[in-house]
């Protein structure tokens, strides 16, 4: 009987790994047949392909560095000190992970917009971010901001217990010990962090289209490219998400190899 | 205990997923699905309704965004019953890739207007006003219907008397964003980000009339868009898919249409049974 059941889970498990696999696999394999290598490769020669391309690297990038500058403190505060309301805050630092990012995309221009809270005042200085670069930068960060922050947290927290007070009583600051102590002791977390935020800048596309609109150049990013040339290019579609797939995935392999080098 | 009843949970759910699909099959026959360009969303919406009304039993689904978008998912395998295009280019792309039944049917007219945000910060009074440096345009992508009929109208502009032959250059350099359907060419305009939007007179009524300026474009200079309709191929009900389909040409969907804001094609005299 026992024996019978042990058989049922492990074929369960099997047909569950294997329809994931599936899932997940097949799609990036009918990509990868439905284009050549040679045909990729003029394709990329292309000025509006080039032009995606190099706007999602600059804006992914700055996007992650954006996330990298203000997730780090926030980490760090959020593992270190308890306050009221905490798990408030926690949560409303989750929340862009699981909102629709159209629905990112209508708040940020309900904020920032010219119309917006933030907006109106920002006009008074002549600023206005909607249908710039920067809108895009802003759209990614809000969007990969989570994915930074949920692992650096996770590895801040594991250190606090161990070590703060050790340095604390060795008579080291506050800013010193966690550059010199948090900092290196969850490298593997920050790195984490970093590469699945910039992963996700990548590859944001409804904040982006919906708060930065659509502008080839300025804002039109390699998802909104795929979106727009699906509909007269499917050639040029493909060739950009065969691009997306391989940059996302030598991101996240260049994690794994980063992480087991790092002690 | 525990492992039974996990391995039960995941069997249930399975078996969800087995009987949801097969549902889904058998509901074919009293389901009618739609896909109209999203111009059309506010008229085939109230027309789906009394197409529910008159046929009891019958759900009618839409599926509205542009029409580019709409072949597109049909072409690749989308369920759809009937298909209502804003332009005749992409009904014929239909038509040759033999996704339509039958010959396409054209059930209304529509024009381009500018709009502005009611608070008008770029101060756009008149048309050549678009084409002055630092208005923020927000018009649709060139696939997208209204995106071709825009550039058409900026090109007819551009030969008038008072535009200049300039014009329409200038007017797309003004332009900050390219939008995949004409409703996010309206919503842009509507919360004030973009200063000035071209779409369909049908858009700028109803609901959101009351945070837009309308400029009028002169008639010589006009696009008249056409709006064509057919049953697609292989249809699940192609009966109540030409029902729909009558409805729409009727003095009944014709009426709808011309309170949308649309130009119908059928004299609203004539008897629609």
């Amino acid at each position: 009987m026992k024996l019978l059941r042990t058989i049922a889970v492990r074929a369960l498990l099997g047909l569950a790994v294997g329809g994931l696999g599936f899932l997940l696999v097949l799609p990036v394999v009918s990509l990868l047949i439905r284009t050549s290598p040679g045909e990729l490769l003029t394709r990329l020669g292309r000025p509006e392909i080039q032009q995606a391309l190099l706007l999602s690297l600059e804006t992914s990038l700055l996007a992650t560095a954006l996330v990298l500058l203000l997730g780090l403190p926030a980490a760090y505060l959020m593992a270190s000190r308890q306050f009221p309301g905490k798990r408030i805050v926690e949560v409303l630092f989750d929340l862009p992970m699981v909102i629709p990012p159209t629905v990112a995309g209508l708040i940020l221009l309900l904020t920032f917009g010219r119309a917006g809270l933030l907006g109106k005042s920002l006009g008074l200085w002549g600023v206005s971010l909607p249908f710039t670069t920067a809108a895009v930068v802003v759209a990614q960060a809000f969007m990969a901001a989570p994915f930074f922050l949920g692992p650096v947290r996770a590895g801040f927290t594991t250190v606090e217990h161990r070590y703060r007070e050790v340095a604390a009583t060795l008579g080291a600051g506050e800013f010193y010990s966690f550059v010199r102590v948090m900092l290196p002791l969850s490298l593997p977390s920050v790195l984490a962090g970093t590469a699945m935020a910039c992963a996700r800048a990548l590859g944001e596309f409804g904040a982006t289209i919906t708060f930065a609109g659509n502008l080839p150049g300025v804002t039109q990013t390699m998802p909104l490219a795929v979106y727009v040339e699906m509909q007269h290019d499917l050639g040029a579609a493909i060739t950009l998400s065969v691009l997306l797939i391989m940059l996302s995935f030598g991101l996240l392999l260049a994690l794994r190899y980063g992480q087991s080098r790092v002690p | 205990m525990k492992r039974s009843r996990s391995v039960a949970t995941l069997l249930s759910a399975l078996s969800v997923l087995g009987v949801s699909s097969s549902r889904s099959a058998a509901q074919g026959p009293t389901t009618l699905t739609v896909f109209a360009a999203a111009s059309l969303t506010e008229p085939f919406s109230r027309l789906g309704r009394s197409f529910e009304a008159a046929h009891p039993g019958t759900t009618v689904r839409f599926n509205f965004t542009g029409s580019q978008q709409l072949v597109l998912q049909i072409q690749e395998g989308a369920e759809a019953d009937v298909f209502a295009s804003a332009d005749e280019r992409w009904m014929q792309t239909a038509k040759d890739s033999g996704l339509v039944e039958g010959e396409p049917v054209l059930f209304a007219r529509n024009e381009l207007v500018v709009i502005v945000p009611v608070a008008n910060p770029a101060g756009i009074k008149r048309l050549q006003d678009l084409s002055h440096s630092g208005v923020k345009l927000v018009i649709a992508a060139e696939a997208v219907p209204v995106g071709h009929y825009t550039r058409e109208m900026l090109a007819k502009l551009s030969s008038q008397p008072g535009f200049g032959s300039k014009y329409g250059q200038q007017v797309l350099a003004n332009v900050a964003s390219y939008e995949e359907n004409v409703k996010g060419v309206v919503a842009k305009v509507q919360l004030g980000e973009a200063d000035a939007g071209v779409v369909y007179r049908s858009d700028a009524t109803g609901s959101v009339a009351s945070q837009l300026t309308t400029l009028e474009i002169p008639e010589a200079s006009n696009v008249i868009a056409s709006y064509p309709i057919a049953v697609v191929r292989g249809a699940d009900s192609p009966e109540l898919a030409k029902a729909f389909v009558e409805l729409v040409e009727s003095a009944t969907g014709q009426e709808s249409l011309k309170k949308a804001g649309f130009i119908p094609v059928q004299p609203a005299t004539q008897p629609s049974q």
